[in-house]
């Protein structure tokens, strides 16, 4: 008996073995939800399917990935092979050793006219450890039934009470709020940072936000916006471009967008430090962000492709059949008031002014 | 003969001594029962008080600072902050050596950007000097006073140097200061922030009455209950029961959101109010996203801590005691609070504590119907540890709540005593 178990966990072991070496599971870190969606159909389900011994692994913890990884590397089991993560956390994670550099023009592809992958991708390369993947936004929703014959058109009307009452929702953290207080404040955009370093300016948007602070409803997490927005809670409140989107479109709620002054972020893949499928993970983003992949993904959700190349590419949603060029937060029509989170301060000024806001909040 | 027997000590039939006997006898039990015990002990141990020790020790520990800037480390030590001048040529020559030996050990635990990292939440500007430095340091020539300098102008303030020669040391204290709302001033003393700059001491206070409030409404709620549960018999008491239990099989996140569907503004009680006409459609009433909606919240996800103690405290209290003290004369009322409830006292003290406990720990329902007034110091906690990755002040904050949880149950102790404790 003793000997018969022996051999049958001889098989099993040996059998397991011949399972690995023949098949390799590559373990991708998103945010689930509709997003993952949208990279299984349009990077996943056809890499693995070019690539038989390949297994695409979905793990949706991408919230609170920085500090994952990083409990990870100190355990010295990394279990991740690519990682999901907002531009201003990959610089983070850049820093903190966790992910690998990225030799952008050898490891990913040249667009098809041949430009090559870091000219593709320009300035959106913010750390030399991030693969820019999609470009979204953050910017505004409001109530079409609560707003009037005239709808907000900008920045100013968010901070008008008497014009637009109703609870706003913003985000609970200084990014953006005060970045657009400033400039409904009459600060010119490209001043917002050089007035924002000092206290002078810091206190001028605190003012600024003052003056809404009793009707503003704090929200955490990306989920909540267009939810308050479609039960009636608040009648204008920022939101993630993608999820005003869906519940726009896909769930025909009474909601319109603004986009004045919508605040750009990037979304991308890192490659984690101490994987154990460096190589295999390096071929796959060869394929995964070449420029028809990320033009395959807006097909999915509305979150514009990274690369200069893939723009003139996309076309209608999957299931919806609308074009949707128009919207994608890179689309001309939105061009005139944008701006690009500003990796560079926020990354100074982030444990700072979070206080600052924290403190704010509490007072 | 029955003289010699009294004398000489009791042998066993083998003639050992008995004493020796038993002790022996006793000890192989011990070593039986120590066995028994010693993997859970082990357990326990590994995976709970190691790890909680080791995240509460880096609330001090503050060596990756002098540890991927070893050159420089001995060397800025002998500068005279004082000066108001920057250090010489060989502390830069020593920092150039240790930015480019970094570089080389990035993955290896000595990452310029991670000391950056740290050294910003001394003084904002540090990430991005560290990082630009980092970037620049390869092609570093002598003489490195120019060039460091030249790649980021904050090397040529003295302000930077300051800091990095106070935190050079081992361990620190600036994760305790910045969690009290203090700090270094600019002569490096000692000393609180600002008003406008203070969050944790509120926090902490506000977590602690609100804690206290939402025990004591879990107490009012939970004892008529778990009277009525204690007197009814078994088949309707365990129908309430399981009334009791079902929002605890429940995922958390549910009951939280379906608190939000009821109390929102356009939700179901405001709806209804204004729909009877008990309440005017422009004022309703404010239940979510303040404090309210915190209390109310945690009251019904801690309720079941409260009433299952108290219940098995109740269920053992003959119904004969309050029929004595009825036909000795006693008003209910004071049968009620000379008999009944001292003897509840031990599961009042129980349902406390857990309530208690747990709501000063909570996160999840406060981040989500808390709004800006009703957010506990865990949120702030759970923020370093996710968002900020400033595990050191995380780790500070907790550290700090953990002592005054300790001194709130040695109050406890002293005044109702934790021997009087019934958990079940």
């Amino acid at each position: 008996m003793k000997l018969l178990n022996r051999t049958l966990i001889a098989v099993a072991v040996s059998a397991g073995m011949v399972g690995v070496a023949s098949a390799k599971d590559l373990v991708v870190v998103s945010w689930g939800g509709a997003y993952t969606a949208s990279q299984q159909n349009a990077y996943h389900a056809p890499y693995m399917a070019n690539n038989p011994d390949i297994t695409i692994v979905n793990d949706d913890s991408a919230g609170g990935a920085v500090a994952k990884l990083r409990a990870m590397q100190e355990a010295n089991n990394v279990t991740w092979d690519l990682v999901d993560m907002v531009a201003s956390d990959a610089i983070l994670s850049c820093d903190e050793g966790l992910v690998i550099e990225i030799d952008h023009n050898a490891v990913l592809a040249a667009a098809p006219d041949g430009t090559p992958a870091l000219e593709d991708f320009g300035d959106l390369v913010v750390s030399p450890c991030f693969i820019p993947q999609i470009v979204y936004s953050t910017t505004f929703g409001y109530r079409t039934d609560k707003v009037g014959d005239t709808p907000p058109t900008s920045i100013n009307d968010i901070f008008d009470l008497d014009k637009y009452p109703g609870k706003r929702a913003l985000q609970k953290k200084p990014i953006n709020n005060l970045e657009w207080a400033l400039i409904a404040d009459g600060v010119p955009a490209d001043k917002v940072y050089e007035v924002l370093g000092t206290e002078a300016g810091v206190a001028q948007a605190f003012a600024k936000l003052d003056t809404i602070k009793d009707s503003v409803i704090w929200w955490d997490k990306g989920a909540q916006p267009p939810q308050l927005l479609a039960d009636g809670e608040v009648t204008i409140a920022s939101a993630y471009n993608g999820r005003l989107f869906s519940v726009i479109e896909e769930e025909k709620q009474p909601i319109a967008m603004m986009w004045d002054w919508q605040v750009f972020d990037l979304d991308g893949w890192v490659v984690p430090a101490g994987g154990k499928n460096e190589a295999d993970v390096l071929a796959y983003l060869n394929f995964a962000t070449d420029t028809q992949r990320l033009a395959d993904q807006a097909k999915y959700i509305s979150y514009g492709p990274a690369r200069a190349s893939s723009a003139p590419m996309v076309g209608k949603h999957k299931d919806l059949g609308i074009d949707m060029a128009p919207h994608m937060p890179t689309s001309p029509a939105y061009a005139e008031h944008t701006l690009l989170y500003n990796y560079e301060f926020w990354a100074d000024n982030i444990d700072d002014l979070t206080e600052s806001f924290q403190a704010w909040l509490t007072n | 003969m029955a003289n010699t027997t009294t004398n000489s000590p009791l042998v066993t039939v083998d003639g050992t001594p008995l004493k020796v006997s038993l002790g022996r006898a006793k000890r192989k039990a011990k070593l039986r029962a120590l066995l028994l015990v010693a993997p859970l002990f082990a357990f326990i141990l590994l995976t709970f008080f190691v790890p909680i020790i080791s995240m509460l020790l880096r609330s001090v520990d503050n060596e990756v600072v002098s540890y991927t800037l070893p050159n420089t480390a001995p060397l800025l030590s002998q500068w005279d902050a004082s000066s108001g001048e920057i250090p010489g040529e060989a502390v830069f020559k020593a920092l150039a050596a240790d930015f480019k030996e970094s570089a080389e050990d990035k993955y290896d635990d000595k990452s310029a950007g991670k000391v950056g990292r740290r050294l910003n939440y001394e003084l904002t500007g540090f990430s991005s000097m560290f990082r630009k430095t980092a970037r620049k340091s390869k092609k570093f020539e002598p003489p490195y006073k120019e060039a460091f300098i030249k790649a980021e102008k904050k090397w040529g303030d003295p302000k930077y140097w300051q800091v990095m020669q106070r935190e050079m040391r081992k361990a620190t204290d600036s994760y305790y200061l910045a969690a009290i709302d203090a700090g270094y001033d600019s002569e490096g003393n000692r000393a609180f922030n600002e008003p406008g700059k203070r969050v944790y001491l509120k926090l902490f206070w506000r977590t602690f009455w609100m804690s206290g409030l939402i025990t004591g409404l879990c107490l009012l709620l939970a004892y008529p209950v778990a009277y009525l549960l204690s007197i009814l018999k078994s088949r309707t008491s365990n129908m309430l029961m399981i009334l009791v239990l079902l929002p605890f099989w429940t995922s958390l996140l549910v009951r939280t959101s379906a608190w939000i569907a009821l109390l929102q503004k356009e939700g179901v009680i405001n709806s209804l109010l204004v729909a009877t006409g008990m309440l005017d459609d422009a004022n309703r009433l404010l239940m979510i996203h303040n404090k309210a909606g915190t209390i109310i919240a945690m009251v019904h996800v801690l309720l079941p801590f409260m009433i299952l103690p108290l219940y098995s405290v109740m269920k053992t209290i003959p119904p004969s005691y309050m029929r004595a003290a009825r036909s000795l004369g006693a008003t209910p009322f004071t049968a009620f609070t000379k008999v009944y409830m001292p003897n509840t006292i031990p599961g009042i003290g129980a349902g406390a504590i857990l309530v208690f406990i747990l709501s000063i720990g909570y996160y999840i329902t406060p981040a989500l119907v808390g709004g800006q007034s009703g957010t506990l110091i865990s949120n702030l906690i759970a923020y370093h540890l996710e968002s900020s990755l400033n595990w050191g002040l995380a780790a500070a904050l907790g550290a700090i709540l953990l002592a005054a949880t300790f001194a709130l149950y040695l109050v406890y102790d002293k005044i109702v005593g934790i021997d009087n404790m019934k958990l079940g």
